[in-house]
């Protein structure tokens, strides 16, 4: 099964959720739908299932238009963020719940939520009821009754949003098997770019309401088409300052920051861009070639055990560094940070790409 | 007060207390604490009496003899009797009274929970012109004394012949009772995550079946609050049920206040009406009695 969006749209009152989107997913795909909150991933899945109806456009499935068709005639399955489970019901009820209501038989009925108990390892735990669960055997209740019903689309609504930090490593190693070993199409909502790296697929970065770029994840990651791609697409957030390219050079308007006209920057026309970069790109040491060094003041710094986060600004500029190790810089302190000119994305004042890195610089 | 400071003085006394003595000293501590909380029993316990004084002079008097009750004073039934009793189970007058109560309380409480439940649902899930006006204009219903509905309801229900039917007195009773319905259970509803109901609808659930199969059990609480408080609010109300029947559907209530019969002066019977009308409330309030709290906040947590 194929899914289609053509020229959606979904306007509530005066605002619009969800402006103009047009998106194929092929069967047996996975595809991440990266975005910061309130950007529209929830609305746009709700639309695929057909919880809501699109204002504008069509939904089709295999190229039959169903925009107006109702979820239970759509063969979907939804995870939320929130653990959703029949609080009244047993775990095993729970999963069997779609399969009741389908008619399944009994002896079938008994053996696909067994297995499929078995395969998310809720096995001790089927006589029990969700409240009774720690968080992330509710979710993986919950994912259990997605599959279960062997949906033709699977929806995952920021799934491990609610976990905490090591239920989520663990759910999250376990979701390519699971994408793997059924023939879906799945749809994955996130606000971290880092999930979407991991699941690997196709990314889809949205910003209010509209796709800004659509393609397989690591392209989309390397070669962002545009400033709020980079940005969506960038945790902690993308480096970027205002630059003038003259002659062989590039500088922000006050000087403070100047780079030679080379890697990224080799062969721009004169005129004013954005460069933007990674925050594990900006060295608190040089790291030789050609970087150049930019005087900053140290407005924070965060040690996260292996990494310090250190937060940097010069001129009305603020950005991040992460270097590796426990940095332990006072506030206020002058240091040097380094920036290399082969790292940068370059955007026109439009924030539409101009130059990026070469694929081996780019990550 | 002074007990306690008496033995704090005690301790401070031994100084170098060894932890025996310290022992000695914490086991006479309770008996001294009980000793000084001995008083706190009474402001509730005189309370209670207070409360409990009209109840018992109620009983008091339907074990009398009308007799009794107007002759002379009398703390306790000096000629006890269950004659009184005994005429309302065997009295058609009497007992039918019960029945038509219990049968349009009844009518009233299923009308309004059928009601209430659709209404409760379509407030707590979706958005529509003038909701939140609407549903605070229905709790406007209860502010009104339902003696100003007295007129309009006699003369109506007169007209289309539903005057001294139970279903008349039910009908009545829905104008407070389905707002205060709809109040409760849109509390209730609105404490399930209308994921849920999606994920529902997702599994492939029809509305009806999913409402019944799957939302009802989740707010069954919330339907037994409501039907408590349907029925207790029926079960008072005097005036409506008074005014809309006269001999085929007539309350107990209504039988009972009234102060003199064919046969005479009747207290006595009058009060073991009046034990009688209490129980069923009493039953009724057993149920329920852990979600009350829940119930005087609408279901709202």
């Amino acid at each position: 099964m194929a899914l289609q969006l053509d020229k959606v749209s979904k306007t509530v009152g005066a605002e619009r959720h969800i402006s103009d989107i047009s998106l194929t997913l092929e069967k047996g795909s996975l595809t991440v739908l990266l975005g910061p909150t309130l950007a529209g991933k929830t609305t746009l899945m709700r639309l695929m299932a057909g919880l809501e109806r699109p204002t504008q456009g069509r939904v089709l499935v295999e190229g039959v238009d169903v925009t107006g068709a109702p979820v239970q005639r759509r063969n979907v399955a939804m995870v939320y963020q929130q653990f959703i489970n029949f609080p009244g019901m047993t775990v095993y009820e729970n999963i069997a719940s779609p399969l009741r209501v389908a008619g399944v038989p009994r002896t079938e009925l008994d053996r696909r939520v067994r297995e499929i108990a078995e395969f998310m390892h809720l096995e001790g735990m089927l006589d029990r009821l969700p409240l009774e669960l720690s968080g992330g055997q509710q979710q993986r209740a919950a994912l259990a009754r997605a599959l279960v019903k062997q949906a033709d689309l699977v929806l995952l609504d920021e799934p491990l949003a609610n976990l905490d930090y090591k239920l989520r490593e663990e759910l999250r190693a376990e979701l390519p098997r699971i994408f793997d070993e059924s023939g879906a199409i799945f749809v994955y909502a996130t606000t971290e770019p880092l999930e979407a790296l991991l699941l690997g697929g196709s990314t889809a970065t949205l910003n209010e309401g509209r796709i800004t770029q659509f393609g397989p994840t690591a392209e989309v990651y390397r070669r962002p088409v545009d400033l709020v791609t980079a940005r969506t697409f960038s945790d902690p957030p993308l480096n970027t300052v205002a630059v003038r390219v003259a002659g062989n050079e590039a500088a922000s308007s006050d000087g403070a920051f100047r780079v030679p006209a080379s890697g990224s920057l080799k062969g721009l026309a004169d005129g004013d861009y954005i460069v933007g970069f990674r925050p594990h790109h900006l060295h608190l040491t040089t790291p030789g070639g050609e970087a150049v060094p930019v005087r900053a003041r140290v407005a924070v710094s965060e040690i996260t055990g292996s990494e310090s986060f250190i937060h940097v600004t010069f001129a009305g500029t603020n950005w991040i560094a992460i270097a590796h190790g426990v940095h332990d810089l006072a506030n206020g302190t002058e240091i040097e940070v380094w920036v290399e000119p082969h790292r940068l994305f370059v955007f026109a004042p439009d924030g539409r790409l101009a130059a990026a890195p070469e694929l081996a610089a780019a990550a | 007060m002074s007990t306690s400071v008496e033995s704090a003085t005690t301790i401070t006394d031994d100084g170098a207390a060894t932890r025996t003595a310290a022992m000695q000293q914490a086991a006479t501590l309770p008996v001294r604490r009980r000793g000084r909380r001995s008083y706190a029993w009474l402001v509730p316990t005189l309370y209670i009496i207070f409360l409990m004084v009209p109840i018992y002079w109620l009983l008091n008097m339907s074990f009398k003899t009308t007799g009794e009750v107007l002759g002379q004073f009398t703390l306790w039934p000096h000629n006890f009797t269950l004659e009184n009793y005994r005429t309302i189970f065997t009295d058609p007058t009497w007992y039918r009274g019960y029945i038509n109560s219990l049968l349009y309380v009844t009518i009233n409480t299923l009308l309004s929970l059928g009601a209430a439940l659709p209404a409760a649902y379509a407030f707590s899930r979706y958005r529509f012109l003038g909701d939140k006006h609407f549903f605070f204009w229905l709790l406007t219903n209860r502010m009104a004394p339902p003696a100003i509905f007295v007129l309009p309801f006699v003369q109506l229900y007169s007209s289309v012949e539903l005057f001294d039917t139970h279903l008349a007195v039910a009908l009545a009773h829905c104008l407070f009772n389905i707002p205060l319905a709809v109040w409760i259970l849109e509390g209730f509803m609105s404490g399930v995550p209308k994921e849920i109901d999606e994920t529902a609808y997702i599994d492939g659930y029809s509305f009806p079946h999913f409402f019944v199969k799957i939302f009802m059990p989740l707010i069954a609480t919330g339907i037994g609050v409501a039907a408590f408080f349907c029925f207790m609010f029926s079960w008072v109300e005097l005036l409506l049920a008074k005014n809309l029947t006269s001999t085929g559907a007539r309350p107990i209530a209504s039988i009972m206040t009234r102060t003199a019969s064919i046969s005479g002066y009747e207290v006595s019977l009058l009060a073991a009406a009046a034990v009688l009308t209490l129980i069923p409330g009493a039953v009724v309030i057993y149920f329920v009695r852990n979600y009350i709290a829940r119930g005087f906040a609408l279901g709202r947590v």
